[in-house]
């Protein structure tokens, strides 16, 4: 089993994502650590991009505070390298900077430094072939997205994809969300009729509450845009209270 | 085409949750492009609204000044709205309709393209919002107001560089977040399938009719096509009849903002490198990890990182040449012609006129250039006069 497929193998997993330098690439190693202690079964990495298309504005000022502070692929890479966590990583970044950066040459760094697969919002379905073959020829995986709008779109996706399958919980961008759309059960539904993949669910999940509730029928809960905002507030003094944050939502995910 | 692919540029590089729209329209449009019902509803609206044909006008005292070539001027100034943008936004209002869509949403740099869709909104009795970058707002204040009049909603847009960029990334969120009743008005030959390919349909009227019109006029194909390129929708709308006429060269001009060797600039071929972002593979202004860059140029329209993906196949294949004009050239083009033939042409549009100035006078006087003006200029007055350190009451 994959290290991916082994993060679900003991029950539903809880994925938090971080925007990777900010607000600076040592506390970004704090956090990842403290994100570790609390439990985390898969750690998601956003690389910044200059124009994060996908993301609502809490991600998006991340991203920006990272690259003022000069954050790079590279640099990202050194710091997985690092770490060394035990806790499978992936990078979810825009598909320019892995274009620009050559994707044999990009999952090659990938593989090097221990970081498992990559999430590329901007690259769906059809347009992944080009950055399949290099993610495979290294043993990464490349992780496909659904939506509520996907319909049809799903039982292809879901029979083709491998990792895990994104769910993506509700229209709009990411952020989040008082309620959450009651699709993602339905999506996991047409999901699962075709595939045994794990599915995880992201955007808009941003309380113990909620993540319970989506643990309850999901195979992992992507928490992204509420931890964000922590280390938004906190700044170089976030690794705490991310982990305070982290270990709650962890809880109420394994209580499942 | 299979997913709108251009060469090697195009495709739909947008996330998943935007893929059954872009897919749906993509589908509707191969469907109502063949429709005659359609087909002769926006024939009528080109007609009877846009004000089309527009003329293809003999620039006389500007070929005798600088004694070269015949320099005509394709008028899309003189179109309803003051500019090409009409020809495409009239199109998709009509196919938005046809798709039961009741609420438009555009990106707006210069205002230009605010303003078309603002129009066909009010005409067609579709709701209307448009994305503009703050800094574009308050360079093109008129045309906010503008389209405030026609019942448009215009958002300021603050991230990044709060220009064209911007005002794209915002307007792709909106419509991740609200597809159903919301057709999004793309403004150029840019973004996902089947963008790219829609919108150079709806413009390429202009080449048709500057084929039309020069061979009733001069019995002749021009030696030149020559037209202002950001994501370059006028520029493929005047080039696209010609691609096959090998002899007419086809020439697009950039903005050279205060230089291309000067980071302050938006020449995307002369500078740029292949890249993937708004929804599509072309060439982009982006540093060595992939970042967009910041560009600049003096005129909001063309002030875009990226340029529309079949101009990037036609530059790689070497059927049109993409030259990069300065924002002092395109100033002192503005003033020339203004000066010259009494029309006062959009900035974005100065900048296809100034590569005329330098090209025409080492032609022959047998030779002809056609130079596309895309919009009129009156909007960029306050520009000019704040470029030239002139103080005026807006």
């Amino acid at each position: 089993m994959s290290k991916i497929g082994e993060a679900f193998a003991r029950g539903p997993a809880f994925i938090p994502f971080i925007t990777g330098g900010d607000p600076d690439l040592e506390t970004t190693e704090e956090v990842l650590r403290a994100l570790c202690e609390a439990g985390a079964d898969i750690i998601e990495i956003g690389v910044p991009f200059s124009d994060p298309v996908a993301e609502g504005p809490v991600i998006e000022a991340a991203s920006e505070r990272a690259l003022s502070a000069g954050c790079t692929a590279d640099k990202l890479f050194d710091l997985v390298k690092r770490v060394r966590a035990d806790v499978p990583i992936l990078f979810m970044t825009y598909y320019n900077p892995v274009f620009a950066y050559g994707a044999g040459r990009f999952t090659q760094r990938c593989a090097e430094c221990g970081v498992s697969g990559l999430i590329v919002p901007d690259l769906p379905f059809e347009e992944r072939e080009e950055l399949l073959g290099p993610c495979a020829a290294r043993g990464l995986e490349l992780i496909s997205l659904i939506a509520p709008t996907s319909e049809e779109r799903i039982a292809r996706i879901a029979k083709a994809s491998s990792g895990f399958l994104y769910c993506v919980s509700s229209l709009g961008v990411t952020g989040t969300r008082d309620k959450l759309g009651g699709g993602a059960r339905r999506m996991i539904e047409q999901a699962k009729r075709v595939s045994d993949i794990p599915c995880a669910v992201g955007f808009g999940v941003s309380t113990p509450e909620q993540a319970r509730e989506i643990a309850a029928y999901a195979d992992g809960v992507i928490v992204g845009s509420a931890i964000v905002r922590i280390i938004a507030e906190h700044g170089r003094d976030c690794a705490e209270p991310v982990r305070k944050f982290a270990l709650d939502i962890k809880r109420s995910v394994t209580k499942c | 085409m299979a997913n709108g692919r251009f060469g090697p540029y195009g495709g739909q590089y947008i996330p998943e949750t935007l893929m059954s729209a872009v897919v749906e329209l993509a589908r509707q449009y191969e469907r109502w492009r063949n429709d005659g019902g359609f087909a002769a509803e926006y024939g009528a609206l080109l007609a009877q609204y846009a004000g089309r044909p527009s003329l293809l006008y003999y620039a006389e005292r500007m070929t005798a000044r600088l004694g070269g070539a015949k320099i005509y001027l394709k008028r899309e100034d003189l179109n309803h709205t003051g500019s090409h943008k009409i020809n495409n936004v009239l199109g998709q209002a009509l196919l938005a309709k046809r798709m039961g869509k009741t609420r438009l949403i555009a990106e707006t740099g210069a205002g230009q393209h605010g303003v078309a869709t603002a129009t066909a909104a009010a005409l067609l009795g579709l709701d209307c919002e448009i994305f503009m970058g703050r800094e574009d707002m308050e360079r093109q204040s008129l045309n906010v107001y503008r389209m405030e009049l026609l019942g448009a909603k215009v958002n300021p847009v603050l991230s990044g560089t709060a220009t064209l960029k911007d005002a794209v990334n915002a307007t792709m969120r909106e419509w991740a977040g609200r597809m159903d009743d919301t057709h999004y008005c793309l403004g150029s030959v840019m973004g996902p399938h089947p963008f790219p390919v829609m919108v150079r349909d709806f413009q390429s009227v202009i080449g048709r009719e500057i084929k039309q019109q020069m061979l009733s006029l001069e019995n002749r194909l021009p030696d030149a096509v020559v037209a202002c390129v950001g994501g370059g929708s006028n520029a493929i709308g005047s080039f696209y009849e010609f691609i096959g006429d090998e002899s007419v060269e086809l020439i697009g001009c950039e903005a050279g903002g205060k230089g291309v060797d000067t980071p302050d600039n938006a020449a995307t071929l002369t500078n740029g490198a292949i890249g993937v972002f708004h929804g599509m593979k072309s060439y982009f202004c982006q540093d060595e990890f992939g970042q967009i860059a910041p560009v600049h140029s003096i005129s909001a329209g063309l002030d875009y990182p990226g340029i529309g993906p079949e101009h990037a196949d036609l530059f790689d294949r070497g059927r049109a040449r993409y030259v990069p004009v300065t924002d002092g050239e395109a100033v002192d083009a503005f003033e020339y012609l203004t000066r010259t033939e009494g029309i006062i042409p959009a900035i974005e549009s100065a900048h296809a006129a100034a590569y005329a100035m330098k090209a025409a006078p080492a032609l022959g006087k047998d030779k002809i250039i056609v130079v596309t003006l895309s919009g009129r200029g009156d909007k960029d007055v306050a520009s000019i006069a704040k470029y030239r350190g002139v103080k005026i009451h807006e």
